[in-house]
């Protein structure tokens, strides 16, 4: 259990499973996405997730504003003007030019701890230049979604068993199990974990909430909400390998094109959260979207403490024990 | 397409994936633009210009499908020598009256063989007093009837009066330099669009033309399609795989709405309404709308309408009562929405149905929609939730500003739950014309039911009270048929209404196909497009095959109008001999061995009717098609570049400026289409356009469109927390240059002025909308949404944009100008109150607004060949 | 909830290896019953959705004669089981709680509604359909020529309405001599 809180792992495996499933998850492709929201809709109408406020945001097409217990998929709208493009395209193209990770070696490479972002170079060769016309304008727009990370923050420090690593090496909270502690909210390095707020007429208020990757639905072999019902195919799921290798050809393609801002993010299992579970083809640096460059477990640093502390860690279990029974309804 | 209709976006995304080059023309920058190859910002209402310009592009650069034009378009044929074009008669086609409005479209014909061939010769029908009922969408699926199919044509387009040469000359002037002074698109980027279709386009490719009502809902709106159909079938794109047009229509079943029509025009199948005087005996009736020496199916059109009648009044539809045509009411003009808003201002209606619609949040004008319904007896709202129309007398903005007080209000509203669409079974017809049947999932709940059931009741307690009346009023409706089948529940059964739609023979055997239809009164069909969705006794309209399970043509997933052929006019997709135009884009061919057509669809065209087959001149009906007319619901089987008939504004498109423009007509001295429905009101002020004083006080475009959150007048969504909550506020986008100029800022609030309304909408301050320079001048469109509605029972409520628009009409089609108006923007939220009146009025009698402007006409013009 | 001591966490974690309680050992019985609605509803309707024209397919899941969800069909080469916000949102649609289940009734003059029973209300309306029928019917025009029409009864459908649906309405307001019938389409 020598990488249970950094770097590469099978998480599935490290949760005890005697028999996994192959770990899964989403890969969205932002290239191609139209900004419909079906995704948003169909994971709360799936999930019976609550209203989440009327307000207008001012935010472009952006009325939801971030994830949170109340909002599983999140869909941003970005607008940039031909600057922020040509920026994009240099930035992009200079993570080739770093060999950050190579061709046919996905994430290996790359040093710990850096950007998330990693992007492989066109087939045979540094990327095409200049081979796309740069637009005046452009709309980006990007599904957001819990990332399910190899290293789960939330999941490594809830004191009550309510999250979980699945079978499937997805990260769901139960919520017939938390008590709402919150520990799990400080510990997300994307912020996408939070308590529900509300009376007791809101479903599932005061306790933590965030996609379950449609626990229930993938567990009968049936394709998470917000993937079935996105119209362009931009969001994907699969087995994690899949979905990592086909956003990597998508970004060579790209690349191809000319289309260097094409990158993948979350991908890389050196970064602080061993790699998420979730991939994205990002056409711009993460900040750009909301995404943190650089997320970082932060249970990552206290792995140490636990490597050769077995009592320590039964201490843990046996204060996550009284809390499940504590907590239990 | 992919902002109003995402799930069909997934084939464009599809094709770009594959190579396809998508480019999107639209004022707005929307979610389509973001994905598209190239965006192009054009000023709403100039479609005309780019599209024409396209076509000059075309013909000028000789990038045309030579072969196909020739062969199958009616480029070859002669007009009449009396016609005379709007380049000829500056903004006006020949036949222009200018008392009435309308034109006689006499001089328009083809030109008549001299050697007298045919005995009826003479052209087509005369008169404008035709003119109203010629409307496009009367004419069946095909086009209108000419008297015969014997035309002159010069094949190798050199005639002066061929059509081609007429198309050249028209469109001579749209150039791309014409492009940038009215549209307000650079010439290079017209030139990438050229390029790109002509580059896709011809024997190895096809390219398509996608639309929605941001071409219909204009005072050219019906030319606007015809301009693109005009250019389609220049570059052969027309009946082929990956071509032609399609209309993205907006509603689950609005094309069935339009077959089987609720509209005041039309009955089932396209067939005309009867009208007052022209229709007295049936063979007026048929004589007006077809002729058997018209070549085509079309000219089969006595045998669809003694169907209708026979399944309508069964044994009371005879020979001897003009097959029931004694029965039906007549018309006296158009009776559309908007005249019978009218109507009910001067208190002519009592008693109005509204039928799962909000007009008055989703008409144009909603002040005079709702003042309307408060001149009302009795209404009857039948809808999934309390929609504003139901509510207006409680809590519209005018009870809110206290105009109306509701105890002033005499109008009686009865409000009936409707069932949703998992409450019953039926049939939507999809905008590729595909039937799909659904099946009932649950009852509705509580007192809720469907409009048929509705209806079937309301039927029967009709016929029961007047049962032994011997009034003439009440004839027809003891005649008709309504003894449909029910259920233990006593409920109707849609199935069997769906087989009377489908029709039987003699022998009450379902029909499989229209060609089975009998003048003689042996058979029946409640819509004749509609025969063959019951073939061989069963619901095609249910076939369910899974996509994956069959090719692409999926032709055993639902059933599409007609005889289940997926794209119309497909005998276009082989050349005149038969063969596929290419490997790539074949879809049925003629199979010489077996005599017969064949391939991927169902073949448009006579089964077993060889290529080179040509029938004696002057042969009428299915048997006058040659081998090589593929267009075969025209009655000359040839794809109309030129409109001999149908359209009541002229055979050509031509560019007219909208009933508000921000410019003075930059191509003829004529501002407006000529032709357009007026209602000169005082109720209805339109603002002035340049160069008349007071149009700079309305300086700025207003453009109305959807977002994917919603839908339409907002019955089916802002009661939903799901969609409310992802567009929760009216907002408008301005681009930062009109922000900076009027102060608007991003988030807040910002009050708009038309000569009709005064409304307030958040901002969005965004490069998305960009100010356009038209002719040196640099003009500001706004950016709408009208999905809000004033009003307590929705989950959102706000201003809606209808408000902004006046009422006036495309005269082919009766559609409103919806798309675009003129308006001021100011920062900051409206007054309320008697304020708010105010400000309108004071912003009205700065503009000089009264009643008679912008309602003007052209005087008529004396002609070579008409004279008024 | 009672646990069996075999059930609690602590016994489980040594139990299944997971000694970190992060996988099997911290799932709760309602987790590990967890079955989607999809797998548990008593039927699934093949449909279509209400909202635009592409015509997707849905398929309904039913539990106990209630809509439970509404999803993409699969099976439909138009829309290969995707849906857009407003399909997605269509369970909501059906089940909204704000649908009235009974026939309001809003007397001229009056403030507020009344609810009023729908065998009443239908014939209330067919009242008032045969009084204005009656009323302003006009059988010809001041030339003698068939007319045989009301101008006193209007109609305005949405285009979400069934062809059945609008074949019965045309036909019924047709037969009534009431010519103003329109629809969306026009709009």
């Amino acid at each position: 259990m020598g990488h249970q809180l950094s770097g590469p792992t099978d998480p599935t495996r490290d949760a005890a499973w005697p028999s996994p499933e192959p770990r899964v998850g989403f890969f969205t492709d932002t290239s191609i996405c139209i900004g419909c929201k079906a995704c948003e809709v169909a994971c709360k109408e799936w999930n019976a997730i609550p209203e989440d406020g009327l307000d207008f945001l001012g935010s472009s097409y952006d009325n939801s504003g971030q994830l949170g217990a109340s909002t599983w998929r999140h869909v941003a709208f970005v607008e940039q003007s031909a600057d922020r493009i040509e920026q994009a395209r240099e930035s992009g193209r200079k993570l080739v030019d770093l060999g950050m990770p190579s061709v046919g070696a996905p994430a290996t490479a790359a040093p710990s701890g850096s950007a998330a972002s990693s992007a492989p170079a066109a087939d045979g060769g540094p990327a095409a230049e200049g081979a796309a016309e740069i637009p005046d304008f452009r709309w980006l727009m990007a599904s957001d979604v819990c990332k399910h990370c190899t290293h789960a923050g939330c999941l490594d420090v809830c004191p009550t068993g309510a999250l979980f690593r699945t079978e499937h090496g997805t990260v769901v909270v139960q919520a017939d199990v938390c008590n709402g502690c919150g520990y799990c909210v400080g510990a997300c390095p994307f912020g996408v974990i939070e308590r529900r707020k509300g009376d007791s007429t809101v479903h599932n208020s005061g306790v933590a909430q965030k996609c379950t990757l449609c626990y229930d639905r993938i567990s009968h072999d049936q394709t998470p909400a917000c993937a079935q019902a996105c119209p362009t195919t931009s969001i994907k799921f699969g087995p994690h390998d899949e979905m990592v290798e086909l956003a990597e050809a998508r970004v060579r393609e790209l690349h191809g094109q000319g289309m260097t801002e094409a990158r993948v993010y979350g991908a890389n299992e050196l970064d602080g959260v061993g790699g998420t579970g979730s991939v994205f083809l990002l056409l711009d640096e993460p900040e750009v979207y909301g995404l943190p460059p650089d997320p970082v477990v932060p249970t990552a640093s206290i792995e140490s403490n636990y490597k050769h502390a077995a009592t320590a860690a039964a201490g843990l279990l046996a204060a996550a024990a009284f809390a499940f029974l504590g907590g239990a309804r | 397409m992919a902002e109003c209709h995402p799930v069909g976006f997934q084939w464009v995304t599809e094709a770009k994936a594959r190579g396809a080059t998508v480019i999107h023309v639209d004022p707005r920058f929307t979610r389509t633009s973001a994905v598209a190859d190239l965006h192009l910002p054009i000023r709403a209402g100039t479609d005309i210009v780019f599209l024409g310009a396209l076509i000059n592009h075309v013909i000028s650069t000789e990038s045309y499908f030579h072969d196909y034009v020739v062969a199958y378009t009616n480029a070859a044929t002669l007009v009449h020598e009396d016609f005379r074009d709007t380049e000829d008669l500056d903004g006006l086609f020949s036949g222009y009256d200018g008392a009435t409005g309308h034109y006689d479209t006499t001089s328009w014909a083809y030109q008549e063989p001299e050697d007298g061939a045919v005995a009826k010769a003479g052209g087509n029908e005369h008169g404008s007093s035709e003119s109203a009922r010629s409307a496009g969408e009367e004419h069946g699926s095909g086009g209108p009837a000419l008297e015969h199919s014997v035309v002159l044509r010069d094949e190798t387009l050199q005639d002066p009066r061929c059509v081609f040469q007429i198309l050249k000359r028209h469109y001579s002037r749209y150039t791309p330099q014409m492009v940038a002074d009215v549209c307000g698109i650079p010439e290079e980027d017209f030139l990438k669009v050229a390029k790109a279709l002509c580059d896709n386009s011809g024997r190895d490719k096809t390219t398509m033309f996608c639309y929605a009502v941001g071409w219909t809902q204009h005072t050219v709106g019906a030319q606007m399609i015809r301009t693109s159909a005009i250019l389609q079938l220049l570059l052969g794109n027309v009946g082929r795989p990956g071509g032609g047009i399609m209309a993205l229509r907006g509603h689950a079943s609005i094309q069935g709405s339009t077959d089987i029509p609720t509209l005041f025009n039309l009955l089932p199948g396209y067939l005309p309404m009867p009208k007052v005087g022209d229709h007295e005996t049936f063979e007026d009736y048929i004589a007006s709308i077809t002729s058997k020496d018209a070549k085509g199916f079309w000219a089969n059109a006595d045998a669809y309408m003694v169907s209708l009648m026979k399944s309508w009044f069964g044994e009371h539809a005879t020979k001897d009562n003009n097959w029931a045509l004694d029965l039906l009411p007549r018309l006296t003009g158009a009776h559309g929405t908007y005249q019978t808003t009218m109507a009910m201002l001067d208190d002519e209606v009592e008693g109005y149905f509204v039928l799962g619609q909000n007009p008055a949040v989703g008409s144009a004008h909603g002040t005079l929609q709702r003042d309307a319904l408060r001149h009302l007896k009795w209404l009857v709202v039948r809808d999934l939730q309390l929609v504003e129309t139901a509510t207006f007398w409680k809590d519209s903005p005018e009870v809110a500003s206290g105009e109306w007080r509701p105890e002033d209000i005499d109008t009686e509203v009865f409000f009936f739950p409707a069932a949703s669409h998992a409450e019953k079974a039926g049939t939507f017809t999809q905008t590729q014309r595909l039937l799909q049947w659904r099946h009932k999932a649950v009852n509705p709940p509580g007192d809720a039911q469907s409009e048929l059931e509705f209806f079937f009741e309301v039927g029967k307690r009709i016929r029961a009270r007047l049962a032994g009346s011997t009034e003439e009023r009440d004839r027809a409706l003891l005649a008709m048929t309504w003894d449909y089948p029910t259920d233990a529940e006593g409920e109707i059964d849609p199935a069997a209404v769906l087989a009377e739609i489908n029709g039987r023979d003699a022998d009450g055997q379902l029909l499989s196909a229209y060609t089975q239809m009998k003048a003689d009164g042996s058979t029946s069909g409640g819509c004749w497009i509609y025969t063959g969705v019951f073939a061989d006794g069963i619901n095609h309209a249910a076939d369910r095959v899974p996509g994956r399970d069959q090719n692409p043509i999926a032709a055993q997933w639902g059933w599409a109008w007609p005889a289940n052929r997926r794209v119309l006019y497909n005998r276009a997709s082989a050349d005149p001999e038969g063969k596929p135009w290419s490997e790539r884009k074949k879809l049925i061919w003629w199979d010489a061995e077996s005599g017969k057509w064949t391939g991927d669809d169902v073949p448009d065209f006579p089964p077993d009717k060889d290529p080179s087959f040509r029938p004696e001149e002057g042969t009428g009906g299915p048997d006058g098609i040659a081998g090589d007319d593929p267009f075969v619901m025209m009655a000359d089987g040839k794809g109309w570049l030129y409109a001999p008939k149908g359209m009541v504004d002229g055979p050509l498109p031509t560019h007219y400026e909208s009933q508000e423009s921000p410019v003075h007509n930059p191509l003829y001295a004529v501002q407006a289409n000529p032709t357009r429905v007026i209602f000169e009101r005082k109720d209805n002020l339109f603002a002035p356009s340049p160069p008349a004083p007071g149009s700079d006080v309305y300086p700025f475009v207003f453009t109305i469109a959807r977002l994917t959150e919603h839908h339409t007048a907002g019955g089916m969504s802002r009661w939903l927390p799901y969609l409310s909550e992802l567009q929760p506020e009216m907002f408008c986008e301005v681009s930062p240059e009109l922000a900076a100029e009027r102060g608007l800022e991003n988030a807040g609030w910002a009050t708009i002025v038309s000569p009709r309304a005064v409304i307030e909408a958040r901002v969005l301050v965004t490069d998305r909308m960009k100010p356009l320079r038209i002719n040196g001048k640099i003009v500001h469109q706004i950016g709408m949404p009208y999905h809000w509605g004033v009003g307590n029972e929705a989950v959102i409520s706000g201003d809606s944009a209808n408000d902004l628009l006046g009422v006036v009409l495309d005269a082919n089609t009766q559609i409103q100008e919806g798309k675009l108006g003129s308006c001021d923007i100011v920062a900051g939220r409206r007054p309320r109150g008697e304020a708010l009146d105010r400000l309108l009025a004071e912003y009205q009698s700065r503009a000089g607004v009264t009643a008679a402007t912008g309602t003007q006409r052209p005087h008529s013009v004396d002609t070579q060949g008409d004279s008024h | 909830m009672g646990l069996s001591p075999l059930e609690w966490p602590v016994v489980r974690q040594l139990r299944t290896g997971d000694r970190l309680g992060r996988g099997p050992a911290v799932t709760s019985a309602r987790t590990r019953a967890t079955e989607p609605r999809t797998s548990t509803a008593d039927r699934v309707v093949q449909s279509v959705c209400p909202y635009c024209a592409v015509g997707c397919g849905q398929r309904i899941f039913v539990k106990d004669e209630k809509v439970v969800q509404i999803e993409g069909d699969k099976d439909s080469p138009i829309s290969r089981g995707r849906l857009c916000p407003k399909g997605s949102a269509s369970e909501q649609l059906v089940n909204s709680p704000t649908r009235p289940k009974q026939v309001l009734y809003r007397k001229p003059g009056g403030t507020d509604w009344e609810p009023m029973d729908r065998d009443r209300a239908i014939d209330l309306v067919v009242d008032r359909f045969l009084d204005t029928h009656r009323r302003t019917w006009v059988d010809r025009d001041e030339q003698g020529r068939r007319l045989r029409r009301t101008m006193g009864i209007a109609s305005l459908g949405g285009a979400t309405l069934d062809n059945e649906e609008n074949y019965l309405i045309k036909k019924l307001f047709t037969a009534a001599g009431a010519i103003q019938i329109e629809n969306q389409a026009r709009i």
